[in-house]
């Protein structure tokens, strides 16, 4: 069982206060995923051809200033780093693949969370409410994030299995259901040049996504194939740069719900982590249909 | 006019008062104020009391009624109205997956749309809904009616007994076993009764019936191979 949230802002005045409702909406799926949640949050972009690239390591004394300093040798550009928990924020002036590649090559002990512009990416365990405050969540501005509580079921709980997935840059995916032909999807993804971190089937669908998106598919366009080529059951939230997206499979048995009005785009599994978004009462509030694309972007 | 502040009194004990009224009680009419999608909300109720629900609200909210009037004034989740056995429930708002889910009586009548397998497995309630309907609605309904003014999603009465089904638009596609079926004089007068006792302003006239083909009812030796 987990819950997924997700909020959207349309209204750029709202952008302060992304974090904190983001906060509300995790904590309100706290009985269906007590074990570990994570958050994607998009949020201060960087510019021109720095990159933010969010790394973890279970130990919160890793020495992080030391990696950085090496990183910043090893590639002969300025690095700034900022430690939160166990996670660590690195901004770079440089792209993210270059990055990317030196943490792979130099450390495989370290996770990469996400990259790209703007997205950062903080997965703990640990109740909803202890993993936001952590990580500062309520102080977060920013245009759009995504949030997953996971109550495990099946595998262990541990960061590596925690959603959001980032297969992309600025791009991440929550899922909850399970899917059925993910190991012959592994495969051909793999034979496609995906390269995967984990056996876990929502990386699958995540980097599904990735690829159709790195074919030159819209958003939408991206889900509408998903729906041909994956098999099982799902209510996926997917964000992009600028881009907010929902889709459940055509039985559509994991819940979800959609709320909309003229400041935001809401989802959650259940209502009740949209009971305390502003004006919520005159929000639009609907079941997402089965086998349907729900979409929205920034531009 | 007796009312409850959801952010003050625990749900828990909300629930416990309406369950537990008296069945000669005076305090017929209750409101619950500031919810906040809580799941479970006036189930149970056993006298015939009027509930308003102020609010959107979360899972099986009137679940198990007996005799009760409950009117959700927004939006609800997952099976409202599950199992209910006899009074009445309205919901203002649009109502999610399973609405009235194995219910043996009373009226559940939505005023919005309902989400997917609406009346699944319906065992003699009557639903009214005055928008339209997700797929795969009234999934081996047994008894009773669902009665549907917008449009029914795809496979509609798959697997159906002997409930019978009322559409106004368009439906996506039959499930199996369920097939359209004269609108007789007789069935006409019975659609305008029921829409008149669900305040629903539509003509009997306009709706399409359908029904069980019977023909999954029995074991048929011929199908041997397919089990």
């Amino acid at each position: 069982m987990c819950g997924i949230v997700g909020l959207f802002l349309k209204n750029p005045a709202l952008k302060p206060t992304l974090g904190k409702h983001l906060e509300t909406m995790l904590i309100g799926m706290t009985d269906r995923g007590p074990d570990s949640a994570g958050i994607a949050v998009y949020h201060s972009p960087v510019s021109g051809k720095r990159s933010k690239i969010t790394l973890f390591n279970a130990n919160e004394g890793f020495a992080w200033r030391k990696l950085v300093g090496d990183m910043g040798a090893d590639l002969g550009v300025e690095i700034d780093v900022e430690q939160r928990g166990n996670h660590a924020l690195v901004t770079a002036d440089t792209a993210e693949a270059d990055v990317v590649a030196w943490v792979k090559a130099k450390h495989p002990e370290v996770r990469i969370m996400g990259y790209g512009k703007l997205m950062e990416v903080y997965k703990d365990m640990g109740l909803p409410a202890d993993v936001a405050k952590k990580y500062g969540l309520a102080g977060m501005q920013g245009s759009h994030a995504i949030g997953h509580t996971r109550m495990a079921t099946e595998s262990a709980v541990t960061t590596e299995h925690s959603h959001p997935f980032t297969p992309a840059p600025d791009m991440c995916l929550v899922h909850n259901g399970s899917l059925s032909n993910h190991n012959n999807l592994r495969k051909w993804l793999r034979k496609q040049g995906q390269e995967f971190d984990t056996d876990n089937d929502s990386e699958v669908a995540a980097r599904y996504f990735a690829h159709r998106l790195g074919e030159g598919a819209t958003l939408k366009e991206a889900l509408e194939a998903g729906l041909v080529d994956l098999d099982g059951f799902f209510t996926f939230t997917m964000g992009t740069k600028d881009g907010f997206a929902v889709l459940r499979d055509g039985v559509a048995c994991k819940p979800a719900v959609l709320a909309e009005n003229d400041d935001w785009v809401a989802m959650a599994s259940e209502f009740r982590s949209l009971a305390y978004l502003p004006n919520i009462e005159k929000a639009k509030i609907w079941e997402p249909a089965p086998a349907t694309v729900y979409s929205w972007s920034l531009h | 006019m007796n009312a409850f502040d959801l952010t003050k009194t625990p749900l828990r004990d909300v629930n416990q008062k309406l369950q537990s009224l008296p069945a000669d009680t005076n305090e017929k009419v209750w409101h619950l104020n500031n919810l906040h999608g809580e799941h479970a909300c006036a189930v149970g109720l056993t006298q015939p009391i009027e509930v308003h629900i102020n609010g959107h609200i979360g899972y099986y909210a009137a679940g198990m009624n007996q005799k009760a009037t409950v009117v959700i004034h927004g939006q609800c989740g997952v099976g409202v109205a599950e199992n209910m056995m006899s009074g009445e429930v309205r919901v203002k708002g649009t109502a999610s997956s399973a609405a009235g889910a194995t219910a043996q009586g009373g009226l559940l009548v939505i005023e919005g749309d309902a989400g997917t397998r609406c009346g699944i497995s319906m065992k003699g309630v009557d639903i009214v809904v005055k928008g339209s309907v997700g797929a795969m609605s009234a999934f081996m309904a047994q008894s009773g009616a669902l009665v549907v003014c917008g449009d029914a999603g795809s496979s509609l009465g798959d697997s159906i007994y002997e409930a019978r089904l009322y559409v106004q638009g368009k439906v996506e596609s039959l499930g199996s076993d369920c097939i359209e079926k004269k609108m007789t004089p007789h069935h006409v007068e019975k659609l305008g009764r029921l829409l008149k006792k669900a305040g629903i302003d539509a003509d009997p006239k306009k709706f399409k019936r359908y029904g069980s083909k019977r023909s999954l009812y029995n074991f048929h030796v011929d199908n041997v191979d397919a089990y």
